[in-house]
């Protein structure tokens, strides 16, 4: 009898907290599409105001979160590449079909990987950085110091992070895109291929869609404005104290790894829609 | 030519039957039925135990914590909402908030600190405002310190850093929170003198003479001619009315907080 109600208050305790957990990851997207909103009126109604300063704070969340992760971008985007068309050789020369490896590397790296590698590279990189700068300002009370001197802080901290980091994340795709692609061929003239260069970036250029290109603008801007959307909501859109910084940026990056999965699966279902359609 | 253009009749700051926001506990209020007017060039020194709404009371005057209730006059125009005393007042804001510690911005430099609200509210590069924030930085004796990263200063001289980041835009009124707390008395000393310069006219300020609010938790360094006191004590202000000593000005804090 005693094991039977430990077992159904333990049961009853794992579905409140997995209500607790649900309720507080729809408070927070909650949060985060109310911050959107606010950044997007600030956007437009303040565009012009003070971009002397606004300008500088853009371009160094466009170095930070487009520049410094390149060369781990490059190195990883050239390992995928090679691990892309060493899998996908070993079948299209059993099957005599090597003429799709561009084909497979439009699809795998990029209209999938190449736009994801680049945002959970700039979650990782410029991520834990960004909550606990913001985290740290908003528990020094330096948000509403900014406020007394007439600074908004959605102006100053977060417009210039929205804007760099979709900016950053579209450099970096568009980046290990070409990364993937130079060192899958790389792999396939290692591999004795019969495939002359001009052959593979033709398959390429047969494979991409116009519309391919304006996906990929798309997805890694919308991947960057969701990110940094999502920093500023943990380290700066609630209240904060200084101890809870470090768990602000990890419950930052888990939830930044979902976004990013559930927005390329939008995209996918979008793309399976688009396709479908006659 | 009405009263309130010509500004010879109206309070240039006034809070009417007021409900202090607290900023503490959300939702309450830290002050009630505060009934207060400031007059131009006043220099009012408001005493207050730990707690008792100094701070939020500078914050509400300042534009950054709306009232609970009551209402919050410039110049007889009455302000509301967010944005407090600087919403209709251009890109010079009449007002500027010394905070306590400082509060000064750790990603910038102390110069860049200074520089900023001249930058933001007048578009200009740091290397336009950098004179400008240099001369105030020269003012408050801090010129040798304008390259340093804000944090590595002590809170002395953050203070001061603070002061002339509010200065920067020549304020009409300059709010300081708890100014001397934790300064050692050269410091101190310094601190009296130079809100003493602001008060009859700074060459930085174009020798307008600026109306001053100070918080502070010991009235006793604060005495001095022409001053104003002010208490906050059990969640109401009240004005010193009767000309009394330094000593009984310095017991009353303590004596009115039951």
């Amino acid at each position: 009898m005693t094991d039977i109600a430990a077992r159904e208050r333990r049961s009853l305790s794992i579905f409140h907290w997995t209500g607790r957990e649900v309720v507080r990851l729809l408070g927070g997207f909650r949060g985060m599409l109310s911050l959107g909103l606010i950044t997007l009126s600030v956007l437009l109604t303040q565009r012009r105001r003070a971009s002397k300063v606004i300008s500088p704070l853009i371009w160094r969340e466009v170095l930070r979160s487009g520049v410094r992760p390149v060369p781990i971008v490059l190195f990883l985007s050239s390992l995928l590449g090679l691990a892309v068309i060493g899998q996908t050789v070993v079948f299209t020369t059993r099957l005599g079909a090597q003429d799709y490896l561009g084909t497979v590397m439009v699809m795998v790296v990029v209209r999938e990987l190449g736009p994801m590698l680049a945002a959970l590279v700039v979650l990782v990189r410029a991520g834990s950085e960004s909550v606990i700068e913001l985290g740290s300002a908003r528990a020094s009370h330096e948000i509403e110091a900014m406020e007394a001197i007439g600074i908004d802080p959605i102006h100053y901290w977060v417009v210039p992070r929205v804007l760099g980091m979709a900016l950053g994340v579209f450099c970096l795709t568009v980046y290990a895109i070409v990364a993937a692609v130079l060192s899958g061929y790389l792999w396939a003239f290692l591999q004795n291929i019969p495939i002359l260069p001009g052959d593979y970036f033709g398959q390429l250029a047969r494979a991409l869609h116009p519309l391919d290109f304006l996906a990929l603008g798309l997805k890694s801007g919308i991947l960057g404005v969701t990110l940094a959307l999502l920093l500023c909501y943990h380290g700066l859109a609630q209240p904060i104290r200084r101890e809870d910084i470090p768990r602000a940026a990890i419950r930052a990056l888990t939830q930044g790894v979902v976004l990013c999965v559930l927005i390329d699966a939008v995209f996918l279902a979008l793309s399976r829609i688009s396709l479908d359609s006659p | 030519m009405n009263a309130a253009a010509d500004g010879s009749d109206v309070s240039l700051l006034e809070l009417c039957d007021a409900e202090v926001a607290s900023t503490s506990n959300p939702g309450t209020s830290s002050l009630a039925g505060v009934n207060w007017a400031v007059q131009r060039n006043d220099f009012w020194v408001v005493g207050g135990l730990l707690g008792s709404g100094k701070s939020d009371l500078l914050s509400t005057l300042v534009g950054v914590l709306p009232l609970n209730s009551g209402r919050l006059l410039l110049d007889g125009a009455e302000i509301t909402g967010r944005g407090g005393p600087r919403a209709d007042a251009g890109a010079q804001f009449r007002t500027g908030l010394v905070h306590d510690g400082g509060l000064l911005f750790a990603h910038l430099s102390v110069a860049e600190n200074v520089a900023l609200p001249l930058q933001y509210h007048h578009n200009v590069s740091f290397a336009d405002a950098a004179d400008r924030a240099g001369a105030w930085l020269e003012a408050v004796g801090m010129g040798g310190m304008a390259e340093l990263p804000s944090t590595r200063i002590s809170r002395n001289w953050a203070q001061r850093a603070s002061l002339a980041r509010a200065c920067i835009l020549q304020p009409e009124i300059l709010l300081l929170d708890n100014p001397l707390t934790g300064l050692d008395p050269v410091h101190a000393r310094w601190w009296m003198d130079f809100l003493g310069q602001l008060w009859t006219g700074h060459p930085l300020m174009a020798y307008r003479r600026a109306t001053l609010i100070a918080t502070c938790d010991d009235f006793s360094p604060w005495w001095g001619e022409g001053r104003r006191f002010a208490m906050l004590s059990n969640g109401r202000f009240r004005t010193v009315v009767e000309p009394i000593s330094r000593q009984e000005l310095s017991d009353c804090l303590a004596a009115n907080h039951r």
